[in-house]
């Protein structure tokens, strides 16, 4: 009794005590702001820097001519397309996987493996990935030999749907449980359909987080660059290769950095992207929660 | 055919946690819809990997089985060197981002407070610089380091930046679950120093956090291909990729793969499961 009595009583005051220290509290965030520096603050400062410099080190800001000439612009095109697609796929049927799992039992064993699964399977891709399918339906697979296999889009994006499935169920599976069961009970009571369930109560309550998630698994996508390298590694589709490619060979774009000004074209558009995800998560949290 | 059975158990059970409201009708359906959606997701989420299997067993002969391409992960001329590197990278990454993150995070939690925000962005962050483009700007940064050190095992200063963000999420629903602050002010009022009370209070209290944040890094780190590839240094995925450029459908790289794999979903499956107990206590 009287050691928790002292314990409560001298609580705050240690604490309070330590500032006799005479060096500011923060200091102790110094070692790890100084690594996130050094490692990430560091090398994007020199790129952002880099993407206005040509190769001799003058200032040059023939970068948007590079971003918007014909060459970069079929990068970008190139990734828009095949993230757009395997976004689309991999939310909508990520989006019915969730919801097959969401109208099980909330613990049944196929919603926890279901879940488990998945936290597994977003992270899988690179190279393995890329291995798995190429021993499914590639030149020599097991399955079938799909003539459009190695056709861009549509071979690469259903690789990398088999990563964002999984993700949209994580991403999505929370809002459909947010779906209150009195809402569904309410319009049925009013004599609604499914139909109309779906099309003016459900939908317009999912539709945020939807589009949130869908735009998760679009930078998701842009910024995969593992899967697509094994894949294809002859020419190059998408910003990711294109900027691998520049690296490793000086033939390049005209007198600019190209790699750099590829990759800094490509922080901004995955900033947008994100940016506009968090804006629609904060809208899907008004109603779902 | 063999996903419906499995799941069989499944809708029987569904209706008790379902209003008895619920027309039959509707509830056919969607059991219906159930199976429907869980057979198709199965059979794209298990065939590939089956596909791989059944390529790293393949003989010499085309249709037939062998454990050879098992065998030569170990023979096979560089592969071993990669997987050990990056093994010990594995290693490395993990206990530097613990050593980085952890003391920090506590610290903040405890004393600064109001620069929590901005460390959480910090955090976050490389989530929104795609590998690709920081490996662009760091070759410059790492020929500064390469004065100190020219071994392959340096590749972990950017790979706990590549874990930083499942690093945080992971060690942040830990401390959040525990009155870190009570805890820090019973142990200072019984005269503990600030390390005891990271180390020896704090800490010890978040051990699955630690272990997931631990598991999350190292899987990240054996699949990571982007950066090792692009600085040339021959950790497994980039060694995997040659092999298959050189030699394509060599039997090794399906079985080096599919250990890997296995390897990785091991490390993942511990996440998902101990995270689901830890939640329910």
């Amino acid at each position: 009794m009287t050691v928790a009595a002292t314990t409560t009583g001298a609580g705050a005051r240690p604490v309070r005590a330590g500032r006799r220290l005479r060096a500011p509290a923060w200091l102790g965030t110094v070692p790890f702001l100084g690594y996130v520096g050094v490692f990430l603050l560091w090398p994007t400062g020199i790129l952002v820097v880099d993407a206005f410099k040509n190769s001799s080190g003058t200032w040059n800001f023939g970068a948007p001519s590079v971003l918007f000439g014909s060459v970069g612009r079929s990068f970008f095109i190139g990734s828009f397309k095949l993230c757009l697609i395997s976004a689309v796929a991999g939310a909508v049927f990520g989006a019915l996987v969730a919801y097959a799992v969401a109208s099980g039992k909330p613990d049944g064993t196929v919603r926890r493996f279901a879940l488990a699964g998945s936290g597994v399977l977003a992270q899988f891709g690179g190279v393995t990935l890329a291995f798995a399918f190429q021993a499914l339906i590639g030149p020599t697979g097991l399955l079938f030999h799909a003539g459009w296999y190695y056709s861009f889009p549509w071979g690469i994006a259903l690789i990398y749907t088999y990563f964002q499935v999984p993700l949209m169920v994580l991403v999505f599976l929370p809002a459909i449980d947010g779906l209150k069961l009195q809402w569904r009970e309410a319009s049925e009571s009013l004599g609604s359909s499914t139909w109309q369930y779906w099309r003016y109560v459900g939908g317009p309550l999912l539709a945020p987080a939807f589009f949130g998630a869908f735009l998760l698994l679009f930078a998701n996508a842009l910024s995969a660059f593992a899967t697509i390298q094994a894949w294809e590694n002859q020419i190059a589709y998408t910003v990711p290769q294109a900027i691998s490619t520049s690296l490793s060979s000086e033939v390049g774009l005209a007198n600019v950095n190209a790699g750099a000004v590829l990759a800094f074209g490509m922080i901004v558009m995955v900033a947008v992207v994100m940016t506009g995800y968090a804006l629609l998560q904060r809208r899907a949290g008004r109603w779902l929660r | 055919m063999a996903a419906v059975t499995s799941l069989g158990e499944t809708p029987l059970a569904a209706p008790a946690g379902r209003p008895r409201g619920m027309q039959r009708s509707r509830l056919r359906r969607l059991n219906a819809f159930r199976y429907v959606v869980f057979t198709l997701f199965g059979l794209f989420i298990v065939l590939p990997l089956l596909a791989l299997l059944r390529f790293s067993l393949e003989g010499s002969k085309l249709g037939t089985w062998s454990v050879s391409a098992w065998k030569q992960i170990v023979s096979y001329p560089g592969l071993a060197s990669a997987v050990s590197l990056t093994l010990e990278l594995a290693v490395i990454t993990s206990l530097v981002m613990l050593a980085l993150l952890l003391p920090t995070m506590i610290w903040i939690k405890l004393r600064v407070q109001w620069i929590s925000r901005a460390f959480e962005f910090l955090c976050l962050l490389p989530l929104t610089i795609p590998a690709i483009a920081v490996v662009v700007g760091l070759g410059p940064v790492y020929n500064r380091i390469q004065h100190y050190s020219l071994s392959a095992l340096q590749l972990f200063w950017v790979y706990v930046i590549l874990a930083l963000p499942y690093a945080y999420r992971a060690l942040s629903s830990g401390l959040d679950a525990i009155d870190a602050v009570t805890l820090a002010e019973a142990a200072r009022s019984l005269g503990a120093s600030w390390f005891t009370v990271m180390f020896r209070v704090i800490a010890p209290n978040m051990g699955q956090a630690i272990l997931n944040s631990v598991l999350l890094t190292g899987a990240l780190v054996l699949g990571e291909f982007t950066i090792a590839y692009q600085l040339l240094f021959g950790t497994l995925q980039p060694t995997l990729y040659s092999i298959s450029r050189n030699t394509p459908n060599a039997g090794v790289i399906f079985s080096t793969s599919m250990a890997s794999l296995l390897f990785a979903f091991a490390l993942l499956m511990i996440v998902s499961y101990a995270g689901r107990r830890r939640r329910r206590g």
